[in-house]
C-alpha cells in the first residue's frame, strides 16, 4: 500500500507519568524541524494514576487525522496498556519500545508481531538525578525517527522553562542517554524538510472553535465545565475580556443557556460550549431562543453517549438531539466542523448565521476534533458581513416579529427608545403580544421557517471534492480520514467524489442534488451506532438507489484503510 | 446618588403601562404588584427603554408584557439566569426579575442560591401566593403542610420553604417583604431594592383569590410592619428571619457587599490573539 509519507507514534504510560507532556514536546521538536503534525490524547476517566496515550502523527505535509496503524509504540510501563489495544493498531512492521523492568509484555503487544526493542528506561532515568523517564523516552524516539536531539532539548527547554537550569540540565542528560540507548532498528526515517515553520499554527480544535467564535464577534460566554468542551470555556475566559467581552461560569447548563439568551437579548453575540449531557439540559431553552428569535451559538463537543457514556472519547451521535431535540416545530441551524482546523471557520460562520438569522445555531464538534492538536498552515482570514437587523429609528407600533418576506425582522435591543417589546416563549403576534389564535401561531411558525428556507447559505454548506460515479457522503470529524482514503483510491486509479456537509440543518436538497449529478453510487459514512446521519439524509434528501450506509459507533476512530476497503471492494451485506 | 438631572422628564406610573390586558383573575394580588412596579419606576424616573423586566412561567411571570419596558418572558424557573446574563452584558440597564413561589423556589431554586451568591445588581421580586395558580392549585414550596389539594390529598406534610432565610444565607445583599394590598408600600420597597447595589430580593405576599381565597381575607389583617429597624448585620438578620412570623413587612436586611460585575479588560481585535497559535 502506497502510504502517505507520515510516521505514527504512540506514547503510553500510567496517568501522571508525563506521557502527554512528552508527546507535546515531541510534536514541538518535530514541527521545529519543519514537519507538520497531529496529536490526540486518549485517557481513562481518572485524573491521575489511570492510563494515558499520546498519539502523534508526523508528516512533511499537513495531517489532520490518524492513519491506519502505528509505526512505533513506546510504553513507559505496561500498567493498563491493554486498555489501548483497540486504539493502537500495530503490525509486523511496527516497533514496540519497552522497559525490560516493566514486567511481562501484554499478550496483545506480543501478538501484533511487531519488532521489540527493550531499553532500561526507568534505570537510565534513575541514574540521572532530577530526570524523568519520559525524557529518556524522548531521546529514544528522536534517535529512532531521525530528529536531532538538539530539537528535542530545545522543545524541552521551551516546555519547562529556561529559568530552571538544573531541571533542564537533567532533562538534557536524560534525552542524550535515551538517544544513546535507542535500539538499532529499521524504522523508515522521515525526511526533515527544515522549512521555516513561521507562518504555521499549533492549535487544538477547541481553541480553534473559541478563536473562530471570537473572530465572529462573540462578546458573551456562559458555560458549565464538561469534558471534552471545557477548554473552549477556559480559552475564552482569558481571551474574551481582552476583546471587549466577558465570561461567566454558570451554576449548571440550564443557567448557561439562559444567561446567553439574556446577554444576546441585550445585544451581545453570545455562545456556550457543552457536551451531550449539557445539550440535553439546554434543549428547552434553545426552543425558547427559537420562539423568541434570539441569536445564539451552542457548541456541542460530542463524546460517546448516551448518558455519561465515555466522557473522554469521541462519537458523532448527538446529531439526532441537535436536529430533533427541541419540542414543537422549532427550525434552527446545525453546523459541523470538518476538521480540527475547520473548527475555526465553522465557529465563525456559526456566529454569522446566528446573528443574521436571529436563531440558535448548534455546532457539532467532537472530542476527536476538540482535543486534538494540529500543526497547520495559517488559515486564511474570513470576513462575513454579519449584522443583526435593527430598527432604524423609533417608531410608533414597532413590531419585533413582523412577518417579513425574508422572515427576518428588525430586532431592537434594550436602551433603544421606542423599540420596547417583550420577548416571549408564548405564541405571540407580530408585536410580541401573547396570543392563542391559530392565525398568529401559523404566521409566526411560517415566518421562522421562512428565515431558514429563503436564506442563501452559500458555498460553506459543504466541501465537495473530485468527480466520479461513486461519492462518499459524510459529515464532521469523519471527513479527514475519508479524504485520506479518497486520495489513496485516486492514486490507485479509482475516481471518488467527496461530499462533506458542514451545514446539517436546514437540509439543502437542491444543492445536494446538484452535487450528486453524475453520481451513480453513494456510500454514507458516519460514527454512530444507529446511522443517525444516514436516516437524516434519507428523510430529507433524494439519494441514488444504490446508496449504502457505513455507521460504526465510537470511540474508535474510523480509519482511512477501512474506508478505502469499502470504496474498492464495496460494503459487505 | 439617584440625582435626577434638572432636564430629565418626569415620569408618571402610567408611562410604564402597556396596552396588553392582564390574564389575572379579578382581585388577584398581582394586579396590585403591577401598579407597584409602575409607581416604583416612576419614582426612580427611569426611562422605560432603560429597564428590562425578566420572568419565568406562572401567573406572576406574566408581568413583563403588561409594562412598557423591555421584557423577557422565558422558560419556567430560569429567569434569574437569563437576567444575570443580560445584566452582565448590559450593566447600563436596570434589570428587574419577576417570579412566583413555584417558579422561583421550586423549579428555579438552584438559581436563587447562585444569584444571591453572585450578587449581580438585580432586583428579584417574588409574588408569593403559596400555590401554583396557573396549573390550578397545587402546593408550592411555601404552601402549608396541611393544605389539601388533588395532587397532595390531606396536604404535603412538608415544612414550608423559608425563602428569605435561604437568600440571606446565600448572600443576597438586600432582603425585604411586602404585601400586595399595600401598593404604595410595595412601590417603595421595589424602588429601594433597585437603588441598593447588588442582588435585592423582595418577597411580596400576593393573594390568590381563586385557589387560596382564605388568603385575601386573612393576610390583610396579619401583615404588620417590622418591629425593629433594618439591619446590616447578617447574624442579627438571620435570627430575626428565622423567628419571624412570615408577615413582617419592610426592609429586613441591607448588606454592604460589592456587586459582581465582570468587565472587559481591553478592546483588542481578535486577530491580536493570533500570536499565541503562531509557531
Amino acid at each position: 500500500m502506497n502510504r502517505p509519507a507520515s510516521l505514527s507514534i504512540a506514547l503510553t504510560g500510567s496517568g501522571g507519568a508525563g506521557v502527554m507532556t512528552a508527546g507535546q514536546t515531541l510534536l514541538d521538536a518535530a514541527t521545529s524541524s519543519g514537519l507538520y503534525g497531529l496529536m490526540t490524547r486518549s485517557t481513562g476517566p481518572q485524573i491521575r494514576g489511570g492510563e494515558a496515550a499520546a498519539m502523534i502523527r508526523l508528516s512533511s505535509h499537513p495531517v489532520q487525522s490518524h492513519g491506519d496503524r502505528f509505526d512505533i509504540l513506546l510504553a513507559l510501563d505496561f500498567d493498563n496498556v491493554e486498555r489501548f489495544a483497540e486504539e493502537l493498531p500495530l503490525d509486523s512492521e511496527s516497533l514496540i519500545v519497552a522497559d525490560p523492568a516493566a514486567g511481562e509484555m501484554p499478550a496483545f503487544l506480543k501478538a501484533s508481531g511487531a519488532a521489540i526493542g527493550l531499553v532500561p528506561m526507568a534505570q537510565l532515568a534513575k541514574s540521572i538525578a532530577g530526570s524523568r523517564i519520559s525524557m529518556v523516552a524522548l531521546g529514544i524516539l528522536a534517535r529512532i525517527i531521525g530528529l536531532p536531539e538538539s530539537a528535542v532539548i530545545a522543545a524541552v527547554a521551551e516546555s519547562i522553562g529556561r529559568k530552571k537550569p538544573e531541571a533542564l540540565a537533567a532533562s538534557e542528560k536524560a534525552v542524550m542517554a535515551g538517544s544513546a540507548a535507542a535500539p538499532e532498528v529499521n524504522v523508515p526515517k522521515l525526511a526533515l524538510p527544515h522549512t521555516p515553520r513561521a507562518g504555521r499554527w499549533s492549535i487544538t480544535g477547541n481553541e480553534a472553535a473559541a478563536f473562530g467564535a471570537l473572530k465572529g464577534g462573540v462578546k458573551f460566554v456562559a458555560g458549565y465545565p464538561i469534558t471534552p468542551a471545557t477548554e473552549i470555556l477556559e480559552w475564552m475566559a482569558a481571551a474574551l475580556p481582552q476583546c471587549g467581552g466577558v465570561l461567566v461560569q454558570a451554576e449548571d447548563e440550564l443557567a448557561s443557556i439562559n444567561m446567553i439568551i439574556g446577554a444576546s437579548f441585550g445585544g451581545a453575540p453570545s455562545l456556550t460550549a457543552t457536551a451531550g449531557p449539557g445539550l440535553s439540559l439546554m434543549t428547552e431553552a434553545i426552543g425558547l431562543a427559537v420562539a423568541s428569535e434570539i441569536p445564539l451559538v451552542i457548541v456541542d463537543v460530542m463524546r460517546s453517549g448516551p448518558s455519561t457514556g465515555i466522557a473522554t472519547k469521541s462519537e458523532q451521535s448527538d446529531l439526532n438531539i441537535a436536529v430533533y431535540g427541541l419540542h414543537g416545530d422549532a427550525p434552527h441551524v446545525v453546523t459541523a466542523p470538518l476538521s480540527v482546523a475547520d473548527c475555526l471557520l465553522t465557529a465563525q460562520w456559526s456566529v454569522h448565521l446566528a446573528e443574521t438569522l436571529q436563531t440558535p445555531v448548534i455546532m457539532l464538534s467532537d472530542q476527536s476534533l476538540g482535543q486534538a492538536r494540529v500543526v497547520i498552515d495559517r488559515p486564511g482570514d474570513l470576513a462575513f458581513a454579519t449584522q443583526r437587523l435593527a430598527p432604524e429609528a423609533a417608531s410608533v407600533g414597532y413590531a419585533r416579529y413582523a412577518t417579513t418576506e425574508s422572515g427576518i425582522s428588525a430586532m431592537s435591543v434594550p436602551g433603544f427608545p421606542g423599540g420596547q417589546y417583550t420577548a416571549d416563549g408564548l405564541t405571540h403576534n407580530a408585536r410580541g403580544t401573547p396570543t392563542s389564535q391559530a392565525k398568529d401561531h401559523v404566521a409566526q411558525l411560517d415566518k421562522r421557517q421562512r428565515k431558514l428556507d429563503s436564506f442563501d447559505f452559500g458555498a460553506h454548506w459543504a466541501e465537495i471534492d473530485g468527480e466520479g460515479e461513486l461519492a462518499v457522503l459524510t459529515w464532521g470529524s469523519s471527513t479527514e480520514p475519508l479524504r485520506e482514503a479518497i486520495a489513496e483510491a485516486r492514486a490507485g486509479g479509482t475516481d471518488v467524489k467527496l461530499i462533506a456537509l458542514r451545514l446539517i440543518a436546514p437540509a439543502q436538497p437542491g444543492r445536494l442534488t446538484a452535487a450528486l449529478a453524475g453520481v451513480k453510487r453513494v456510500i454514507v459514512l458516519e460514527q454512530s451506532h444507529s446511522g443517525q446521519f444516514w436516516r437524516y439524509l434519507r428523510a430529507h434528501y433524494d439519494l441514488p438507489k444504490d446508496a449504502i450506509p457505513i455507521h460504526c459507533p465510537g470511540p474508535l476512530p474510523i480509519r482511512p484503510g477501512e474506508i478505502l476497503t469499502y470504496i474498492q471492494q464495496g460494503v459487505p451485506a | 446618588m439617584n440625582m435626577i438631572p434638572a432636564t430629565a422628564p418626569a415620569f408618571k406610573p402610567a408611562d410604564y403601562k402597556s396596552s396588553v390586558k392582564p390574564v389575572w383573575c379579578p382581585g388577584c394580588g398581582d394586579h396590585s404588584v403591577l401598579l407597584s412596579f409602575q409607581r416604583a419606576l416612576a419614582e426612580l424616573a427611569l426611562p422605560p427603554e432603560q429597564v428590562a423586566i425578566v420572568s419565568g412561567i406562572g401567573c406572576s411571570s406574566r408581568i413583563p408584557a403588561y409594562t412598557n419596558c423591555y421584557g423577557f418572558h422565558g422558560v419556567h424557573g430560569r429567569s434569574l439566569a437569563l437576567a444575570s446574563g443580560l445584566k452582565v452584558a448590559r450593566p447600563d440597564l436596570t434589570v428587574l426579575v419577576a417570579s412566583g413561589d413555584g417558579d422561583g423556589f421550586s423549579i428555579g431554586g438552584n438559581h436563587l442560591l447562585h444569584a444571591c451568591r453572585r450578587n449581580i445588581d438585580l432586583t428579584y421580586i417574588v409574588m408569593d401566593n403559596r400555590i401554583y395558580g396557573m396549573t390550578k392549585g397545587q402546593p408550592s414550596p411555601t404552601t402549608e403542610p396541611d393544605w389539601d389539594t388533588a395532587i397532595s390529598p390531606g396536604g404535603t406534610g412538608l415544612s414550608p420553604f423559608h425563602p428569605l432565610v435561604i437568600a440571606l444565607a446565600s448572600g443576597a445583599n438586600f432582603i425585604a417583604r411586602g404585601f400586595a394590598g399595600n401598593i404604595g408600600g410595595c412601590a417603595k420597597l421595589i424602588a429601594e431594592a433597585v437603588r441598593t447595589p447588588g442582588f435585592s430580593f423582595v418577597q411580596i405576599l400576593s393573594p390568590c383569590v381563586t385557589f387560596r381565597p382564605d388568603q385575601q381575607r386573612g393576610w390583610k389583617d396579619l401583615v404588620h410592619p417590622a418591629a425593629v429597624p433594618e439591619t446590616d448585620d447578617p447574624a442579627r438578620a438571620a435570627r430575626r428571619l428565622m423567628t419571624d412570623d412570615g408577615f413582617n413587612i419592610g426592609v429586613l436586611y441591607r448588606g454592604k457587599r460589592e456587586p459582581y460585575q465582570p468587565a472587559p479588560k481591553a478592546y483588542l481585535a481578535p486577530s491580536h490573539l493570533e500570536a499565541e497559535f503562531a509557531l
